[in-house]
């Protein structure tokens, strides 16, 4: 741990100190004066960060096991909260373009709300999984070798073919995720906290355990000497397509939970997927950045402290809205980026690329 | 000479840009056809009106006889391509030279089209304009969009690969946040309309008649009747062949070995002498300068944009165009825009023909029922250009279609278009012998 040691001579340490003295400052003179919204803001804060934390764990998963910054996460994002949509609400499932229908067999059963909701996420996740895999099959796998960048611009298209066919589909009919905590929560004061908050921060914390765990794994660690070298890996007798496989596998589902938590307050009111879902990707590459790109703490760092300033932005500076310009939080995101690049050019938490004459 | 066109002798010979006598051939011919494409050539006309070619079933059956645009829609597609390319060049230069992926294209596109717009467009109650003459305004486009690109490149320099791909894409979204703010409006006017932007007549100074007049119907030399798209569509052709030979120019001097360097290995170029921060930023003021003037004329062009346009859409597009084409050389590129801008026009005649054809019988009429709705039927695409939800419509038909012809070109033919010439150019070299 001597990464934390603190030098005064380096910028960066600098930077991090001035934040942090006056995010104190800051904190103990809100709690002062307005100790309920200073709190209501925290949890909001800590539920966004938990979104882009899940969805920038995705990115670096697929980036650890296969060196691909994978753009269509968005789309894969719309496209898991559809399935869920589906499995929730329809009482007929559509099958491929729409052609023809089946019947879905997790509306006829009857038993508690919540469980049934459960049941059909699940299986919604298991489809988004599916989906991945089948996307990583057809387009990623033939161009192992390439050009880093090429492969990038692949899922750059798949990024439009998808993102248009969801499109599509929620154009004309207002499609719910139906989630059983609703738009329900209760007050702190003046502040509100709704339940969705909780759901998202536990959703986090869950695959953050769980993505640690499978590190330990057989799996994981072949996954983890993959990342390092491939070639290696492979002369290990390493299966480097299992490997690809799951990584996207893996990244899907991520993208599905984090298009769900997209419906959901904090960041829309309506719970309903609507065009901007598949922007919740774009709105996380910012935490990605930030972390690192192949740094497991780095996402969730990285989400919990792009989350936090969007919120707080959002919170304390709407008084400057009108040179701000409407909409400000969104961008904040990038701005933190941007200045947290400066200091360090590969993330926090990134590893430095090596560069040889 | 002529026996031995790949002996070179000198620097000079080595690195001139049309190398060898095919090259100055191909260079010739495709100019011509440039000028005449807006035209319609009566020999050509006249001879694709052959009886031999009227009597196959297809020609006479609707698709139109062989000949160049005349006036007709597709110019407007051409017309795109023909500023895009100018866009592509620049971005050819950052990042197929010096090798800095940049997904900010567009945002440039739009500091270009706003300074554009400011210069030259006409001042209303809501938006500044000065209405300079276009001689100002578009290198003055151009200029602007140098400028942000230098203040950007010193964050930019810091940064390689995805990380500078990413806070590159970034500007792009904090750009349609800028325009949405007070003072934004005032460059960019009203978020869901946009505002005018300046047309592209010539004058000499803010007189009432143009000097050449591009916006209306003419006559020159007495005899040729030129209507304002051939106009358009001939300017942007000149303005075309001149950023074609500035970009090639780069490429031959000393910035452009030096950019290439960069590209390269830029330690080991960095311990030859060549300045790396000096040389990123010279890179990122010409493709934004390329941007620019790009971006002012597809802005004018299209007359009045909201400034959601020049999104990350409009960004990627490029990167495709690059590697559709073949990072790194000007032909490649400009192929490679021409590919990428004028596919989804050919699919869009592609699926008015197939919703003509659902009206007849026979194999053709069976096939275009599958794909094509005409609203009762329940094919996928629709051949309305507005339905919402599926059947899809035309012009989301077009997207999916582009996103998947990106992942297939790429996944056959890693090296783009310009590989598939490379090709085929050294089958007939060796010709007959295979290798």
């Amino acid at each position: 741990m001597a990464r934390l040691k603190f030098d005064s001579t380096e910028p960066s340490h600098l930077v991090g100190l001035a934040l942090l003295v006056g995010g104190i400052v800051f904190s103990a003179y809100q709690l002062a004066t307005g100790a309920d919204i200073y709190f209501t803001t925290l949890l909001k804060s800590l539920a966004l960060g938990s979104v882009y934390a899940l969805i920038a764990l995705g990115f670096v998963l697929i980036f650890k096991a296969t060196e691909v910054v994978n753009f269509s996460q968005g789309a894969l994002a719309m496209i898991g909260a559809l399935f869920i949509s589906f499995m929730v609400a329809d009482e007929n499932l559509p099958i491929i373009g729409f052609f023809w229908e089946i019947p879905n067999p997790i509306y006829q059963l009857g038993g508690p709300e919540w469980i049934r909701w459960g049941l059909s996420v699940i299986v919604a996740l298991g489809f988004a999984a599916l989906l991945g895999l089948v996307i990583e099959r057809v387009t990623i796998r033939p161009m192992i070798g390439q050009p880093l960048f090429s492969v990038a611009v692949i899922t750059l298209g798949l990024e439009i073919s998808l993102r248009v066919l969801a499109n599509d589909a929620v154009k004309i009919s207002f499609r719910s995720v139906d989630a059983p905590w609703g738009n329900g929560g209760f007050n702190i004061g003046a502040g509100f906290v709704n339940w969705s908050y909780f759901a998202a921060m536990i959703t986090a914390a869950v695959a953050f355990v769980a993505v640690f765990f499978f590190y330990r794994s057989r799996m994981g660690i072949s996954m983890r000497a993959v990342a390092r070298d491939q070639e290696a890996a492979m002369a290990q007798g390493i299966n480097i397509g299992r490997v690809f496989a799951i990584a996207w596998g893996a990244g899907a589902v991520l993208a599905a939970l984090g298009g769900l938590f997209a419906t959901q307050q904090p960041i829309k009111q309506t719970g309903a997927i609507d065009q901007d879902t598949s922007l919740i990707a774009f709105r996380a590459l910012p935490a990605v950045i930030l972390g690192g790109l192949d740094s497991v703490q780095g996402a969730l760092i990285g989400g919990l402290m792009v989350g936090t300033a969007e919120i707080y932005a959002g919170q304390y500076l709407s008084g400057y809205t009108s040179v701000l310009g409407s909409g400000y939080p969104l961008i904040v995101p990038y701005v933190v980026m941007i200045i947290g690049l400066l200091v360090k050019p590969y993330g926090l938490f990134g590893t430095p690329e090596i560069r040889r004459v | 000479m002529f026996l031995r066109p790949n002996l070179y002798t000198s620097y000079e010979e080595e690195t001139q840009m049309l190398p060898t006598y095919t090259k100055k051939v191909l260079a010739g011919i495709a100019i011509i056809v440039l000028f005449l494409i807006p035209f319609d050539v009566p020999l050509i006309t006249a001879s694709t009106d052959l009886p031999v070619l009227r009597n196959i079933p297809v020609i006479s059956n609707g698709i139109p006889p062989l000949r160049f645009l005349g006036d007709s829609s597709w110019l407007r597609a051409m017309d795109e391509a023909l500023m895009f390319a100018i866009a592509a060049l620049g971005l050819n230069i950052l990042t197929g030279m010096a090798g800095q992926v940049s997904l900010g294209h567009a945002f440039f596109m739009g500091v270009g089209a706003y300074t554009g717009a400011v210069l030259g467009g006409v001042a209303t109650s809501s938006v500044w304009g000065w209405s300079l003459p276009i001689w100002i305004w578009l290198p003055g486009a151009g200029i602007g969009a140098a400028i942000v690109g230098i203040i950007v490149s010193p964050v930019a320099v810091k940064l390689r690969g995805l990380y500078l791909a990413i806070v590159t894409l970034g500007l792009v979204f904090i750009g349609i946040h800028m325009s949405n703010t007070n003072w934004g409006k005032k460059l960019a006017g009203d978020p869901g309309l946009g505002r005018d932007f300046p047309t592209y007549d010539i004058r000499l100074w803010k007189e009432e008649t143009p000097l050449v007049s591009i916006d209306d119907d003419g006559t020159w030399f007495g005899f040729l009747d030129v209507t304002d798209n051939q106009k358009t569509y001939l300017f942007l052709a000149v303005l075309f062949l001149l950023f074609i030979v500035l970009a090639k120019n780069i490429a031959r001097t000393r910035t452009g070995r030096a950019l290439q360097a960069i590209r390269d290995r830029d330690i080991a170029a960095e311990v030859m002498g060549v300045p790396e921060f000096k040389y990123k930023l010279i890179a990122f003021a010409t493709s934004s300068f390329f941007a620019g003037v790009a971006g002012a004329l597809f802005a004018s062009f299209a007359g009045k944009l909201p400034a959601s346009q020049f999104s990350l859409a409009l960004s990627v597009e490029f990167i495709a165009i690059l590697l559709i084409g073949g990072v790194g050389t000007v032909s490649g590129t400009v192929m490679g825009t021409f590919f990428v801008v004028l596919t989804p026009k050919f699919v869009e005649s592609f699926t008015e023909w197939l919703a003509d054809k659902t009206e007849g019988d026979g194999i053709g009429a069976k096939v275009a029922d599958v794909v094509i709705s005409n609203g009762s039927d329940q094919g996928p695409v629709s051949a309305a250009t507005q339905t919402p939800g599926y059947p899809l419509n035309v012009f989301d038909w077009n997207l999916v279609l582009y996103g998947a012809l990106i992942i297939v070109f790429l996944i056959f033919e890693p090296l783009g278009l310009y590989g598939i010439w490379i090709r085929i150019r050294n089958y007939w070299k060796r010709w007959p012998f295979s290798y």
